[in-house]
Formats: C-alpha cells, structure tokens, sequence
C-alpha cells in the first residue's frame, strides 16, 4: 500500500474530532472518502498532509507513506513530502493562485521550490498542461482570465509535474459544471490508468464517487462506518447511515420513468 | 388563460455582453414548476432576476398576471413585490446576521402589512412551524443554524408576504444530500399546499423532476430546448441537452449514458460565435449551423402555450431530426 493510515486520531483539545482505525490507498487506485460535512472528512486529509497543526488539532497514529512513517517527521522533512510526493487540490482553484501573478508563474515557482531549474520547470509544466488538455498559451493569463474548471486542472498539472505519488483531491470539482466537472474526472482516471497515480478523492457527492472511484469508505461522525469497492458499497449498503444517506441522492433516472 | 409569468423575446445585456437574447418562457399559475438549466454564464440567473424585476432588461416583455412588470409603480410595484418572491442559494447572504430569526420574518410581515403588529409574533411562529422548525427557532441567530435550516428561514421568509411566484435559485446547491432532500421535499409539499408557482434555477437536472413539470435548457443567453423533464433527459433534442445529460454522475451504472466530450471550452460571452452559438463544441454541427442562428422550433408536438404543464417540446437545432435518431439519448428506457 501506497498510503496507510492506522488508528489516526485527530482531536481539538480533548474533543476528538475524527479516529481512522485503518484506512489504505494503494497504486494506481482512486479511493473516495465521502460524508457530509462535519464527518471529518476534511480533518482526515489535513491530517494526512501534515497540516492538522494549523488549524489547532493535534494528531495521534500513524500515516504512513510506502512504509515511512510521516507522524514523526519535522516540519521541514514534511515540507519536501508534501507539495512533492503528496500533492493536493481543493475545492476552490483560485485560492491556489495569487490573483496578482500569472499563472505560469505560480506553476514555475511551485515547480522550481522542489528543485527544477528554470528550464526543467518550463518544459515539466508545458508536457504537464498537455496532459491536462489544456493549451501552454493559459501560463501567460491571469487567473480570473481562466474558468474555474481550467484552473483546476491547472493544479492538476502541477501535481503531474512533480511526479507526485499521491493527490488529494478535496471537493475538486464541486464548484464545477457538470460538463467541466466531467472533464476533470476523466483526468484524473487517465492519471491513475497511465501514471499510475493514486488519488483520495473526498466527496460528498455519492454520484460522482460512483463514477470515479475503485473504493470508497463512507464517512460519519468522525468514523468510516463502512469502506469497500465502490460498486459494492454503493448498490448494496450494509450501513444504515450509507443506505440513507444513497437514499437522499436525487437521480435523473427516476424522472425518465415518470 | 393568462400564464401567471409570461416573458416574451427577452434581452439584457451588461454593457458590451449580451446576457440574454430572444428569451420566450411561460409558467403556469400554481402549483406548477418551471426549471432553467445550464451551465455557469447561461444566462439563467438573469431570466430569474429579471423575472422578479431584479435588474434592468434592454428590451422585450416581462408579465405578470397580465401586467407588464416594468410599467408597475407605486402600489402596483409593492404588491408586485409580494406577490414575486425569490430564495437564493446562500441563505448566508439573504438572512440579515443581526436579526434573530423571528424579526427577520416579522420584518418583512410589517414592511407588507400582512397582519398587524401585535399578531406579527404568532404569524412569525406559524411560518417557521409550516417550513419545520419549532418555536425555540424565533429567537436564534442566523449563524446558529445550520444551512439547511437557514434556508428553511428563507423560505418562511419569502413565504410570509404570501407570494404566488417563487424565484428558487439554486435552493439546494449549498447543501449535504441530505439537508437538500428535506428541502426539496418541503418545497413539493408547499408549491401543493400552497398553489405556488416555481422558477427553479439550477445547474443540477436531478433535483428537477420533484419540482417542476417543465425545463428549459439555456445556453448561452438563448434557451435552446425546452419540454417536459422526463422525456427531454430520455431523448434530448438538442445536442447540447445531450451532452449535459451525459455529464450527469449517476450512482446506478444503468443510469450512465456514454460520455458525450465537448470539443472546446464555453466561448466568451463578449464574443460569440456567428450562427449557432453552440456550433464551436457541437458534435453535430454543419456548415449551416455556423452562419445560420437556429430559431426554437416544435419537433416533437404536444401542447406548449400556455403554461408549463405543456408536453410539446421545442429546439433551437437545424439537425434536431438527426439528434433525436442518432444520440445516445435514443431508443433509451
């Protein structure tokens, strides 16, 4: 496994906010995380990238990256871990990018801060935009010239770039359109299928993690109550909170058959 | 019978954008339902706005119960403004922080006169109790609630200067699953109780079919299909309805339909494409498309004026015949 977490507790003073007992992400694998919100979802993966600490949470357990354990490590160890190995995205794009900078500029010195001279950065980023589907010419613009699905996939590249091995995906695309939203998707399975990255994907949206993910654990009150393929999970519940938190999701298919 | 909305031949633009253009949408009088669709910068926030006389159109008609809306004034303006009522997507921003719950609701109970003073506090109460919430809600802030019942005080908000048209933008789109099911299913029980009638504006078609009979599908600043909810998602018209149906997560893999890419970005509204505006991303297009703009036109018949409840189905597509054989849309179901 690429990502193991075993027994992570994430707490607030003594109030403790999430406990993972075990919880895996292999290679090549997209794994949903998905719960409403306050579940801990998103506690979960600030924990995980070592972030915790900034929001006031402590972090007991163990997060471990092919076999290193990350808990241990200082600040400036997890630095070089973060960004490089484990790359994230968010729900919002444009608060990745300093509006006032181009966004070529962002993605070189995000590039360049994890070693790569100015021409490995220039070239990196231009192969990485290709793979995203998104023309080199987008570096010379401002950001609030790009849409919000551009831009996420702008992030996306950064990530490629790096060669990272993991990528947190939080929320990425439910700021999104549909179509956009279907776009970004589809990069990210052609990132598991010919890089071989592996992508937690944190969601609230059951629908979209149907679509995406190998496997998905199902969040609640700081727990996973229930983890397994997607397939499973999703057509043959055997949480009650999962099976009416599938029977709250709206579907097209009903209206069809009205 | 005369629609309870009926817009004809719509445009605003915003200084050198064109927002809108050509817009003709009727809704019936309650309960019925209309939703608009599409992508960010379609233009269906704006069909919403203008609809409630929110922002200034550049031309064309907007009436209400027969009235033109841009002519009222006066008394005429201010029942108008009852009688047309609109909740947004972030009750954050609709709900006045300093108010407890209570007076924001008995605030707009007086600036309507709809019960005397002393009786505003119980009308308050019985509100809050019709959208779900009980008495201990008057006096809470508005940060104190959750969003889902933040939005349940928007709603009783909206609802105390009995309004007969809801302007719903976007209800449920801040919301966990299941917050937005209690609400969609609040707002099923009221358009009936109540005999409202609904423009739902929302980028997601599954929370459609709950509220609204009809849809249209807006691009662009045109509506380029409209027609019954079920039958237009099982056998589009429009290419681009095809496409955002194929967009569409569905949890069931027998709901999936084959992914229909857009070839390009969506244009820049300060520069639209000649012809069709949709012909840059359009599978189906042909050299016609691209200096030929398509009127909405009926392809499958059914009634259609007036009123939603219609079964007709109109297109803005000159290959409309070739996409209802073709897509993947066909033979469906």
């Amino acid at each position: 496994m690429r990502l193991q977490v075993s027994e992570l507790t994430v707490r607030f003073g003594t109030r403790q906010v999430a406990h993972i007992g075990d919880f895996s992400l292999g290679e090549a694998e997209i794994v949903g995380l998905a719960g409403e919100s306050g579940s801990g979802k998103s506690m979960t993966t600030l924990a995980i990238l070592g972030l915790a600490h900034t929001v006031g949470a402590t972090v007991t357990g163990s997060i471990r990256l092919d076999g290193t354990e990350l808990t241990s490590m200082s600040q400036r160890e997890l630095r070089d871990v973060r960004g490089r190995r484990i790359a994230a995205i968010f729900q919002s794009p444009a608060m990745a990018f300093s509006p006032v900078f181009k966004v070529g500029s962002v993605v070189l010195r995000a590039l360049r801060l994890h070693g790569m001279t100015r021409a490995e950065a220039a070239e990196a980023a231009a192969r990485a935009l290709r793979q995203v589907l998104l023309p080199t010419g987008l570096l010379d613009r401002y950001p609030a010239q790009l849409s919000g699905g551009q831009l996420q996939r702008v992030a996306i590249a950064i990530a490629i770039a790096l060669r990272a091995e993991i990528l947190l995906a939080d929320e990425p695309t439910s700021a999104l359109d549909v179509t956009v939203q279907a776009e970004v998707l589809d990069v990210l399975r052609d990132l598991r299928d010919r890089q071989g990255m592996s992508v937690l994907f944190i969601s609230h949206d059951l629908a979209v993690v149907a679509e995406l993910c190998d496997r998905v654990a199902i969040m609640h009150d700081g727990r996973i109550v229930e983890q397994g393929p997607a397939t499973q999970v999703l057509s043959a519940p055997r949480h009650s909170y999962t099976a009416g938190l599938l029977a709250a999701v709206p579907s097209i298919r009903d209206s069809a058959h009205r | 019978m005369t629609p309870l909305l009926d817009i004809t031949e719509l445009a605003v633009r915003f200084g050198h954008v064109r927002a809108l253009d050509g817009v003709s949408l009727q809704l019936a009088g309650g309960p019925s339902g209309l939703a608009l669709v599409g992508e960010s910068g379609s233009g269906k926030t704006t069909v919403g706005r203008a609809a409630i006389r929110l922002l200034k159109i550049t031309s064309g008609q907007i009436r209400f119960e027969g009235t033109p809306v841009t002519a009222l004034r006066g008394r005429a303006l201010k029942e108008f403004r009852a009688a047309a009522q609109i909740v947004f997507q972030d009750p954050d921003n609709s709900l006045d922080p300093r108010l407890r719950v209570g007076a924001s609701i008995r605030e707009a109970l007086l600036a309507h006169q709809v019960v005397p003073r002393r009786l505003a506090g119980q009308r308050a109460g019985e509100l809050l109790a019709e959208v779900g919430l009980d008495g201990g809600f008057t006096s809470r802030y508005p940060h104190q609630l959750s969003g889902g019942q933040r939005q349940r005080v928007a709603i009783a908000r909206a609802l105390s200067v009995q309004p007969r048209l809801l302007v719903l933008d976007e209800p449920t789109s801040a919301l966990d699953v299941n917050a937005q099911a209690r609400i969609l299913g609040l707002l099923g029980r009221l358009r009936a109780g109540r005999s409202l009638s609904y423009l739902l504006i929302t980028h997601n078609l599954a929370i459609v079919p709950e509220l609204c009979e009809r849809t249209a599908v807006m691009y662009l600043g045109r509506v380029v299909e409209s027609g019954p909810i079920g039958a237009l998602l099982e056998r589009p018209a429009h290419p681009y309805t095809q496409a955002l149906r194929s967009a569409v997560p569905e949890i069931d893999a027998a709901g999936r339909r084959a992914r229909i890419t857009l070839s390009a970005e969506p244009p820049d509204a300060t520069r639209l494409p000649a012809g069709c505006a949709f012909h840059p991303r359009c599978p189906f297009a042909a050299p016609r498309c691209t200096t030929e703009t398509p009127l909405l036109r009926t392809v499958l018949p059914g009634t259609v004026l007036p009123g939603t409840v219609g079964t007709g189905r109109l297109v803005a597509c000159h290959r409309a015949e070739e996409v209802l054989g073709n897509g993947p849309g066909a033979g469906a179901g």
